[in-house]
């Protein structure tokens, strides 16, 4: 993969650029997971670099890396479908790969202020330079309008290539209309204010609204896209999905975001309204995992005995996608969505459970298909086949996170009975519930699991180099 | 369309139900936006003196006694202002209050607080939650174990000097809060646990009565 930019048979300087993408992506992806096993480690072991890098600077990195490198692979995808479904190369690539260089300077610059600055003084300069303390968008200000500057050229490199294409299909339609929100929310997390539920409210506008309507539906047009490149399932059955996925998205995520205004400040209505939507976003992504095995299928069943999977290893992502969305952005929300359940399990280990298997279900595991899309287009390949390697990544990533989950389950369930119906949070409850076996045992597990999903990574990033190189001739 | 196709095969049908679909859940959501953003307004001086109840009252409240307590009628706790109280030594006024209040939350983002603790239940699950934590009963060992006078007082010194005071095998790291900066968090976390949370967390207050009557069942 990172050799593709040499050996690459990709004619257009789009897909060339989605390449580029995507190496960032891979790199990211891999700190991420580091991060992520810098932190599992002080659960057990609090004096773990304590004093050097804390707890709280590696879990920012952990969740920035992960909003970033997906970011960034969505970006690719992007660029990756774009003379595909116009029919041209895209409008000002010159423009959008200065915008990759910058951004990748920026996101360089950010990230080495986190992990060697981590804190400043209460002032407006540390918000504006370090950090700006606000989970997920800890970005400083002067990187956040950098990254609005660079999401405007990618955006007008989206729209005019949509514009002067050669065709307009439903799924760029969707594309466009999608990418115009998912940019747009990002300005609701940009300023500061002293009212601590005020600021909370557009917090979530950004954070409810990318990973639970706009993201989701992104995810529909990748999945859209790569079952017609896969397995060549036919575009108005495709399209006719998508339209169905949007409408159900985004009737359920739009009003689903009441879930998070139950405790910050907010008016009691939103209880009803976020349990009957939140409640329905599942439905949505039972649909999904219905549309890319029925088309799988169909597909299939026309082929006969011939294969019918152009790409393998991004096929078996993507049916990890329709599961694991499922499961870990459905059941695992579902699970504490209700006003009732969410009072005791609001901010526990429960969310964190929930967390981890939806990012991997809903998003990592489409884009690591998409990344294997990519590389059999970079090598002009007519079939790209599983290797060794391509199958002990996803077992093993897929195990990895499965384990992590359910450790957190658990350690979430014990510190929902234990911390919070028992003794009702506060500081002695917090550590009462943290020094239970339960939640112990949990966190090691946790901590196995995180390995086994980074071992996976290590296959999935050996794999990437090296796959389509073997399969070339 | 031929009459024979179905609208259910249609893709413009379901083009222009996504359409409608999401339109009228983004006007709603935007209706719903204006609706609240009326009641999480900071409420005013003059409220908190004529005792009208605001979801998120004035930075002056950190001049009253709060409290946390079963509201019979909305079936669950909720914030109860006071009486006046000394806060660090004196009475705050309009101006003092809401600068003190800004320089806590700009501190409280610059010190990075929601990637251990949660504030308002979101943030990260490594320390205890913020929501309350003025409320804590543990702020009562604290003043024996800083030697201070008052809660704030001890808010402030362990602040200053979190690594000094280890409670538990996890302790929290020394940020380099200067006074300022500690008094102004104290104030910030004052505020928070007077906003009406509809009742999270449920049975904080229990947890002063038992922990009062020496411990709980879990040990």
């Amino acid at each position: 993969m990172l050799a593709s930019i040499k050996s690459n048979k990709l004619t257009y300087e789009s897909q060339k650029l989605a390449m580029m993408y995507f190496r960032v992506a891979l790199i990211l992806f891999g700190a991420q997971l580091l991060m992520g096993l810098i932190s599992a480690i002080q659960f057990i072991y609090p004096d773990f670099l304590y004093g050097i890098f804390d707890f709280s600077v590696a879990r920012m990195v952990h969740i920035n890396a992960l909003v970033v490198w997906m970011l960034y692979a969505m970006i690719g995808s992007v660029y990756l479908m774009l003379p595909d479904e116009t029919g041209i190369e895209t409008v000002g690539i010159k423009l959008g790969k200065l915008a990759f260089w910058v951004l990748t300077a920026a996101v360089a610059v950010v990230v080495l202020v986190y992990i060697f600055i981590q804190i400043g003084p209460g002032k407006e300069s540390t918000i504006w330079f370090i950090n700006e303390g606000r989970e997920y968008i800890e970005a400083p200000r002067w990187a956040d309008i950098g990254i609005v500057v660079v999401v405007l050229i990618f955006y007008f490199n989206v729209f005019a290539t949509y514009i002067k294409g050669k065709k307009r299909t439903g799924i760029m339609t969707v594309m466009v209309a999608n990418l115009m929100a998912l940019a747009g929310l990002y300005l609701a997390g940009m300023f500061f204010t002293d009212n601590i539920s005020v600021d909370q409210y557009w917090w979530w506008w950004v954070i409810h609204l990318w990973v639970e309507a706009t993201w989701e539906v992104f995810v529909g047009t990748l999945a859209a896209y790569a079952l017609i490149q896969i397995i060549d399932a036919k575009r108005e059955i495709v399209e006719m999905w998508l339209w169905i996925e949007v409408l159900m998205l985004f009737a359920s995520g739009i009003l689903g975001l009441g879930h998070h205004y139950f405790w910050i400040g907010t008016p009691e209505y939103w209880w009803e309204i976020g349990a009957l939507f939140s409640a329905l976003e599942p439905v949505p992504l039972v649909a999904m995992f219905v549309h890319v095995i029925y088309d799988w299928g169909k597909e299939q069943g026309k082929k006969g005995e011939e294969g019918v999977i152009k790409n393998g290893p991004a096929m078996a992502w993507i049916t990890t996608n329709a599961f694991g969305n499922f499961l870990g952005a459905g059941i695992w929300g579902f699970f504490h969505t209700l006003p009732q359940v969410n009072i005791y399990t609001h901010g526990t280990q429960f969310t964190a459970a929930h967390g981890h298997l939806a990012f991997f279900g809903a998003y990592a595991t489409i884009l690591i298909g998409m990344m294997y899309l990519g590389i059999q287009k970079a090598y002009g390949l007519e079939r790209l086949k599983a290797t060794f390697n391509s199958k002990m990544a996803i077992v093993l990533i897929t195990l990895g996170v499965l384990g992590m989950t359910v450790a957190l389950t658990i350690a979430g369930y014990e510190q929902v009975l234990v911390e919070r119906a028992e003794l009702g949070a506060g500081w002695d409850a917090f550590f009462v519930a943290q020094a239970l076996p339960w939640m112990k045992q949990a966190m090691t597990w946790r901590l196995i699991m995180g390995v086994v999903t980074f071992i996976g990574f290590i296959y999935l990033f050996i794999d990437l180099l090296t796959i389509a190189k073997k399969q070339q001739n | 369309m031929s009459k024979n196709k179905s609208v259910w095969t249609s893709i413009r049908f379901w083009r222009r139900s996504a359409a409608w679909a999401t339109g009228i859940a983004t006007i709603l959501l935007i209706l719903l936006t204006f609706d609240t953003m009326g009641q999480i307004t900071m409420g005013s001086d003059e409220d908190l003196q004529k005792g009208i109840k605001r979801r998120v009252p004035a930075p002056t409240v950190i001049n009253y006694h709060i409290d946390y307590k079963m509201d019979e009628k909305r079936g669950h706790e909720a914030p109860v202002i006071g009486k006046k109280e000394p806060f660090f030594g004196k009475e705050w006024s309009k101006e003092e209050a809401a600068k003190l209040l800004h320089k806590g939350k700009l501190t409280s983002q610059a010190k990075n607080c929601m990637n251990c603790h949660t504030l308002l239940g979101n943030g990260s699950y490594y320390a205890p939650d913020l929501t309350k934590a003025w409320l804590d009963p543990k702020w009562e060992q604290m003043i024996a174990m800083t030697g201070a006078k008052t809660k704030e007082e001890a808010m402030v010194k362990f602040l200053m000097d979190p690594d000094k005071y280890p409670t538990h095998e996890r302790r929290m790291p020394n940020l380099n809060i200067t006074q300022e900066e500690a008094q102004a968090l104290v104030a910030f976390l004052k505020h928070m646990s007077s906003i009406d949370t509809n009742g999270f967390p449920r049975n904080f207050s229990k947890t002063v009565e038992q922990y009062k009557q020496g411990g709980t069942n879990a040990r």
